[in-house]
């Protein structure tokens, strides 16, 4: 690599002349910053001070740039310089907009331009170009796991876009549940009548596609690897392997239905008493003629259950709402009124929810002559021929009873998720301590696993809610804890036919978009298209473990001397293991220990006696650092004794900047990430919850310091909080302030 | 319930949601009655019912013949149509509750005493009388209903407003003798019994 050369490029436009002493920026870029040439403009993101920036870059060989302007999320257009590396002080948004107004203020804009400045220039003397993972993989076509309606349309969608598919199912055709109704709901208006499933027209086009591979009767018996270059056992039923490989995989291992076993006292286990699946059987026998029961008897009167064993607060039953049954009770009642409108059909339900365009097809029932009744059941007994149903009438507030020949329970969707891999933790840590009965329920418990991955982290994807795989509903939706692999359908949620049509869809996209990346070298969501990687000094190394531990994503294995093995594509470059590296080893090109260490020790703190407390700011970038430039947008002020850095999350938060803020005399220090616990919204799943793990046990350290604990407070601040975190600085900062300037001033 | 009545509903058996929709005007809406409850909160007189209309309809379509024949509530409605303009299913909910109060009536079986229906009975006696309704008439006969002695009670009460309407010359007193009618009074009354005569064919109530 070409010698380092520095350069600074100080923007006055915006205003940012108007309110700072922009020559003064200058002398401080080049007198404290040390940067080779430093230059002021007046509108340097227009096209002559983008120019000028390229004609430096060109002619006097420029290796990296500071551009002291706005924040690094404005302007990214203009200032995109792939070829060197860059460091953005934010003067806009970050001093000039949320500063109060007038001269009283001046002196302590000034001090906060000056500071981001001098962050600047030391944050860029450690940054290096990032250059991409030198290990590329040439791996673009995907595994689909499931031949249901969303693993045929991932595996279709993906072969339409041009990918290769492997399409691996564990019966002997495709089709899943959908294939065994005999109607499904309307998708198009005017949403009135039970369509046909399109199911063997789907499974026709995706057998006979070339750029599919279908394997029936087939299970996945390990994947190992990673995105761009998973190695794949498959195991046919006869036990035979065949080794396999792509380059991302999609999950669509869907559902099974609810154990009606599991509730006696809705009749489940009765003669008469079916679930939705039970009936669809029959309704396929009747082939659109009267609907008969097994016996033989033709059905003159049918109650639908809703939510039966769903929506469930005692704990015995699923606790959710499976989201297609009451559109699905109605389609079935209307399978009865089509073949005799004399049927009784009486739907018992609590809440009918049905999404979408569903309530065109509710009132096209109520047409037809299906009768709803808010109620809620609470026995099924046999009596006569049939079926006796008491139920709680909810509007007329009594006890009531049907007569039917059979009962229909709508029951829930159980996702097929595999492992849960915090049992399996669990068990990993009883067996490896010597239990036998962990080993043993360790091998039981591998045979549910639908991946089989031979990741340290348990052989399938995290769980979250209920069982289903991990995924952010609104952000991310397909995203799980496991980088290239997508799940799609109901494992992730529950969901009707047309709903999994669209995730998975989307889903085969994000498959594609992952084997992209990792041929490029790149990173995957939420960081697509990051060049920069885990770069480890294995000599530093202490074999801690504490990287492979932390890791939310299991990018990270160990070797047989418990050195840690970096699979970079698996990487969403978080920079959690860099936060947990109590030895500080780990890095990235661009973002490390020095980048951000070398900015907090590059402000000036002020005496004890200048009434001017520092804070160092530590935002997450995803959400808390948006917010506060929303803030300056917004033009909300807040004070000027606060620095902030952005962070890449706030998992990525080694104590050791911690400890370093204190010991240079900050007053205090705001960690801004996103919320944690069971409604996270790290984008790095559980990067803020660690970071609030890590920072609890500091504690200590600071009384041992001589320092209040408070002096370390961590926030959590959504991307829309602009006016809140304004809030959350001043309110901090007024507390130090009554706290008192911090007993490490002056030491240093 | 007359013979002839019996005779008319008895096909329905069970199935008292089809005797509403086949035979109360507007009835065949019932079912599409969602149970949101919008009309029941939007009623104005709601607290005095014993069953709002989102019950009344729920009692239909769970086969409750004889709560929903002989309810107090469907007397109730003033046509105010505050539920007709919110109900998101569009049903005609106070035709309904009139339809169901006259089917009540027809079949004999609406609830005795009840002010409403009595009201409405004295008014149409009046009315098809003279093909006009003669209020001095129709109020005399709506005091003495329930006896000489409240009718003279309730004429002193009411003399103050009585006074000021014949001051008004709102109130003709001479009303009380033949009083005012329509130009062919036989015509209206020959009218409205073959009215009556095609509706009852109609509804089975007559062969």
């Amino acid at each position: 690599m070409a010698e380092m050369k520095t350069a600074a490029y100080i923007c006055s436009g915006c205003g940012l002349g108007d309110k700072l002493d922009v020559p003064q920026l200058a002398k401080i870029a080049q007198k404290e910053g040390k940067m080779a040439l430093v230059r002021e403009h007046d509108f340097l993101c227009n096209a002559e001070g983008v120019q000028m920036i390229r004609d430096d870059i060109e002619k006097e060989a420029v290796t990296h740039i500071c551009i002291a302007a706005c924040s690094r999320r404005a302007k990214t257009e203009a200032f995109n310089f792939p070829s060197v590396a860059m460091t953005r002080a934010n003067l806009r948004e970050g001093v000039i907009w949320v500063v109060s107004e007038g001269a009283d203020h001046d002196e302590v804009r000034q001090e906060m331009a000056d500071d981001y400045v001098r962050m600047g220039c030391a944050e860029l003397k450690k940054a290096k170009m990032p250059e991409g993972n030198p290990n590329h993989t040439h791996l673009k076509n995907l595994m689909v796991v499931g031949g249901g309606v969303s693993g045929m349309t991932a595996a279709f969608e993906a072969a339409e876009t041009g990918y290769e598919v492997i399409l691996v199912e564990k019966q002997a055709q495709l089709g899943g549940w959908a294939d065994k109704l005999w109607k499904r709901v309307p998708f198009k208006a005017p949403y009135a009548e039970p369509q046909d499933t399109g199911i063997a027209e789907l499974a026709a086009k995706v057998s006979s596609h070339p750029l599919i591979k279908v394997c029936l009767n087939t299970t996945v018996a390990e994947t190992s690897g990673a995105p761009g270059r998973f190695a794949i056992k498959l195991a046919q039923e006869s036990g035979a392997i065949t080794e396999v490989s792509a380059g991302a995989i999609v999950q669509a291992t869907g559902f099974t239905t609810y154990d009606i076993a599991k509730l006696p006292e809705l009749g489940g286990g009765l003669e008469n008493v079916v679930d939705h699946a039970g009936l669809e059987v029959l309704a396929r026998a009747a082939n659109g003629g009267a609907i008969k029961r097994t016996d033989g008897r033709e059905i003159k009167s049918v109650v639908f259950l809703q939510c039966a064993g769903q929506r469930d607060d005692t704990g015995q039953h699923l606790p959710y709402c499976s989201g297609h049954c009451c559109a699905t009770s109605i389609k079935q009642a209307i399978y009865f009124k089509d073949a005799n409108p004399e049927v009784s059909t009486v739907v018992v339900y609590d809440d009918l929810r049905v999404p979408g365009m569903g309530e065109d097809f509710y009132r096209s029932a109520q047409h037809k002559g299906v009768i709803f009744a808010k109620g809620k059941a609470s026995k099924v007994e046999t009596a006569g021929t049939g079926c006796r149903v008491n139920y709680r009438d909810l509007i007329l507030d009594a006890d009531s009873i049907l007569d039917a020949d059979l009962v229909v329970l709508a029951t829930g969707q159980v996702p097929s998720s595999g492992v849960n891999v915090v049992e399996w933790d669990r068990l990993t840590k009883e067996a490896d301590g010597g239990s036998v009965e962990a080993k043993q329920q360790k091998s039981e418990l591998k045979n549910i696993s639908i991946l089989n991955l031979t990741y340290r982290q348990g052989p399938d994807v995290p769980k979250l809610k209920y069982g289903f795989a991990d995924s952010h509903f609104i952000c991310f939706p397909y995203e799980t804890q496991r980088t290239g692999i997508y799940t799609a359908g109901p494992v992730r949620r529950p969901m009707d036919i047309l709903q999994a049509t669209e995730d998975a869809t989307g889903a085969a996209l994000k498959a594609i978009q992952a084997a992209e990346n990792a041929s490029l070298g790149r990173a995957a969501h939420p960081r697509a298209g990051d060049l920069s990687y885990p770069i480890v000094r294995l000599e530093g190394c202490t074999q801690c473990k504490r990287c492979t531990v932390e890791c939310p994503f299991g990018a990270i294995d160990e070797d047989e001397k418990r050195f840690p093995v970096f699979n970079e594509q698996r990487c969403r470059r978080c920079g959690t293991c860099m936060g947990a590296c109590p030895v500080r080893v780990i890095s990235f090109e661009n973002y490390s220990v020095d980048t951000v260490g070398n900015q907090i020790k590059a402000i000036e703190i002020p005496d004890e006696f200048s009434e001017k407390p520092r804070i160092l700011v530590l935002a997450c970038e995803n959400d808390a650092y948006p917010a506060l430039d929303m803030a300056g947008l917004s033009r909300i002020v807040y004070s000027a004794f606060v620095r902030i850095i952005p962070v890449r999350c706030l998992g990525s938060v080694n104590t050791i900047w911690i400890t370093d803020a204190l010991n240079s005399g900050y007053d205090g220090v705001m960690m801004m990430g996103c919320k944690k616990g069971d409604e996270y919204q790290c984008h790095f799943v559980k990067g803020s919850e660690l970071a609030g793990y890590r920072m609890s046990k500091i504690g200590d350290t600071l009384t041992g310091m001589g320092l209040e604990p408070e002096r370390v407070s961590t926030f959590e601040v959504a991307i829309t909080d602009n006016a809140k975190v304004a809030g959350f600085i001043n309110d901090y900062v007024a507390q130090l302030v009554e706290m008192g300037p911090s007993p490490m001033k002056g030491f240093n | 319930m007359s013979e002839l009545n019996q005779k008319a509903v008895a096909k329905y058996q069970n199935n008292f949601l089809k005797e509403v929709e086949e035979r109360v005007e507007d009835g065949e809406w019932v079912s599409m009655c969602m149970q949101c409850g919008v009309c029941a909160g939007s009623c104005p007189l709601g607290p005095h019912w014993e069953h709002s209309p989102q019950k009344i309809f729920r009692m239909i379509m769970a086969g409750k013949r004889d709560e929903v024949l002989t309810s107090d509530s469907v007397w109730m409605c003033t046509s105010c149509y505050s539920c007709i303009v919110r109900c998101p299913r569009k049903l005609p909910i106070t035709h309904i509750m009139h339809g169901i109060a006259h089917y009540a009536h027809r079949l004999g079986v609406a609830p005795k005493g009840q002010p409403t229906r009595e009201l409405a009975s004295v008014f149409w006696k009046n009315l098809v009388k003279t093909g006009r309704v003669n209020e001095l008439k129709f109020s005399l006969a709506v005091y003495f209903k329930d006896g000489f002695s409240q009718g003279i009670k309730n004429l002193l009460g009411m003399q103050g407003i009585a006074l000021g309407l014949v001051k008004a010359k709102r109130l003709n007193p001479m009303e009380i003798i033949g009083g005012h009618k329509c130009k062919d009074v036989g015509g209206i009354q020959k009218m409205l019994a073959k009215a009556k005569e095609i509706e009852d064919r109609r509804q089975g109530y007559t062969s």
